[in-house]
């Protein structure tokens, strides 16, 4: 699945790029508070480890033969910031030394198959593990399912950034079909190797699966022949974090300058969907939007003729809408879970 | 440990291109793979030039032909998927050999086939002139962060070891009469990816604490910096710019 050059075009590419550094820069920065000063002989071992897992062959019948992805599984085992760090790691030094995978294609190499995978194997997993029952044999049916739906995640992943910088004319629903139905198969193997290995890891080492973590038992001490549970151990003092207000800023910037600067480029043809619909005659009969009238509608500015600049300054005024509604709305679930919490405290 | 240290991808020589400080190598490379692929498709001739261009970096690194062409193998499975463009593609349809082709497949299967050639033998240069810990350090230089510096340099200094603890493991399993034949047999195989990651997060662990005995804190230090003088980045950078004024010919014309 490695995309080699010359397969998505530049703009889309350098946009991917953006999207693949701002990850790991996230990621390095979750993995240091979580690894500490752990971070770098225990994540490039694990990527070792990936690596060497992807060379682990899988036969499936008559000749043919599977291989882990992995990306399931390293958010499993070692959390998401890890997880993420590592399977880009292995892209980064398959892309440079191995020539898998092309140099510009990096970021969409990493966007698909580091990024999404991995965080989609471990909300869906997360989400399992809440839902089931407190069990070790759960943890298997969650690394399954996540594993299972992370496949094919990454393949609509590719699907979309294929319909937005595809260099060959190819119609979308048909890329879409070959590319959903196969790591659906794919997917079905991913899914059970990944359920298996985890499952040989819980087995002997359950301390070290990072998505089982809630499920140790606490330790008893027997005193006085009766069973106390053992004083909890100091909680480590969590690391400082940097101040959010930073954070904040950068994200709006950078969406507003891919809103407003980038869309420039993004907007002068029609998006593949939009193509599809209209070359299938889908589009015909849609209804029309009921905010067609709005000053809005079509991501462009009415009153200005310029279709880059009315594109641009539609993004930017959406990405201003778009934060004022999501603060707006954080404030008010933030104010009345405090006030919720006040009474109690007093009485 | 009697082997050199080298890794296999390497190819030792004394050339002026080996002799190039690595981020300057590394640096050129990417340029140069950039200014490939934003080469219109229509100008045929420039990837022609762009591949003498990379045989003139071969040949003044000795590197011989044939070890660059067996390299450039890997690229088969994405060759696979551009010989079937031209048959799924939309748009004018033109008969040759008895076969309706799509024209825009052909110039994407084209598209595809010479700026993905041209970037697996940038990249197989740029691996088999330069050892892997100046690679290393070369892209400490431009800037990549330490930590994932770091952590590229122990996956490439242990991923060789994994790879033969993987190795001793299907041995032992082959020595006790295994033969993986089929889904049945994947219980065992995961069993062995299990217990090859214990194995492996264990000695991250070993390896930390050696590294903490001797006085690790955060930070590898750097005892050989590499720097480049004027000359050699000029020296370096001649491909990608040679390759820049052939991509704008191939625009204007």
């Amino acid at each position: 699945m490695h995309v080699p050059d010359g397969f998505i075009n530049a703009p889309v590419s350098a946009v991917t790029g953006v999207v693949a550094a701002g990850a790991i820069a996230v990621s390095l920065r979750g993995a240091r508070r979580e690894l500490d000063e752990k971070t770098a002989p225990l994540a490039g071992l694990v990527a070792a480890f990936i690596f060497a897992v992807q060379m682990l062959n899988f036969p499936v019948a008559a000749g043919t033969s599977g291989h882990l992805l992995g990306g399931a599984l390293a958010a499993i085992l070692v959390g998401p910031f890890t997880g993420v760090l590592c399977v880009s790691v292995v892209l980064l030094m398959q892309g440079i030394l191995f020539a898998d995978g092309g140099l510009t294609a990096l970021g969409v190499n990493i966007t698909d198959m580091a990024i999404v995978t991995t965080v989609v194997s471990y909300a869906v997993f997360r989400g399992l593990v809440k839902v089931l029952p407190r069990k070790k044999r759960s943890i298997t049916v969650a690394a399954f399912v996540s594993a299972l739906l992370s496949v094919p995640a990454a393949a609509v992943a590719f699907t979309l950034i294929y319909a937005l910088g595809g260099t060959t004319d190819v119609p979308i629903t048909k890329v879409a079909t070959a590319m959903i139905g196969v790591h659906v198969l794919i997917g079905i193997g991913e899914a059970t190797i990944t359920a298996l290995t985890v499952g040989a890891v819980i087995a002997v080492r359950p301390d070290l699966v990072y998505g089982a973590r809630g499920l140790q038992q606490r330790l008893k001490l027997r005193v006085g022949g009766e069973l106390v549970d053992a004083p909890a151990p100091a909680a480590v003092p969590v690391a400082a974090r940097t101040s959010r207000r930073r954070v904040w800023a950068v994200g709006l910037v950078t969406s507003l300058v891919l809103a407003g600067f980038v869309s420039f480029y993004a907007s002068a043809s029609p998006d593949g969907l939009e193509k599809v619909a209209k070359d299938q005659g889908i589009d015909q009969n849609t209804k029309k939007h009921h905010t067609e009238d709005s000053p809005l509608a079509g991501y462009g500015v009415k009153d200005i003729s310029d279709a880059r600049i009315s594109g641009g300054l539609a993004g930017v005024i959406g990405v201003g809408v778009t934060v004022v509604a999501g603060t707006g709305i954080f404030w008010a679930v933030r104010r009345r879970r405090t006030s919720d919490v006040s009474p109690s405290q007093v009485a | 440990m009697g082997a050199g240290h080298a890794h296999r991808l390497y190819r030792h020589g004394h050339s002026p291109v080996h002799a190039l400080p690595p981020h300057t190598k590394l640096a050129a490379t990417f340029a140069f793979v950039v200014v490939v692929v934003s080469t219109p498709r229509e100008a045929m001739w420039a990837f022609a030039l762009y591949a003498v261009l990379l045989a003139t970096v071969a040949y003044k690194a000795r590197v011989p032909a044939a070890f660059l062409l067996k390299r450039l193998l890997i690229e088969i499975p994405f060759v696979a998927f551009a010989v079937l463009m031209p048959f799924v593609a939309e748009g004018e349809r033109v008969d040759a050999l008895g076969l309706s082709l799509s024209v825009n497949g052909l110039w994407g299967a084209w598209n595809v086939l010479a700026k993905g050639t041209l970037g697996v033998a940038a990249s197989v240069l740029l691996a088999s002139t330069t050892e892997l810990r100046e690679l290393l350090l070369g892209l400490q230089r431009l800037k990549l962060p330490p930590l994932l510096v770091q952590i590229a340099s122990f996956m490439i200094r242990y991923g060789d070891v994994i790879t033969d603890e993987m190795r001793r493991m299907r041995i032992a399993r082959e020595s006790r009469g295994f033969e993986a034949r089929g889904v049945r047999h994947w219980g065992v195989l995961a069993k062995s990816a299990g217990a090859l990651f214990i194995r492996s997060y264990e000695r991250g662990e070993r390896v930390h604490l050696a590294m903490v005995s001797r006085g690790y804190a955060g930070s590898m230090p750097v005892i050989d910096e590499v720097t480049a003088s004027r000359a050699q980045w000029s020296y370096a950078l001649a491909l990608p710019f040679a390759a820049l004024v052939v991509c704008l010919l191939g625009w204007t014309l």
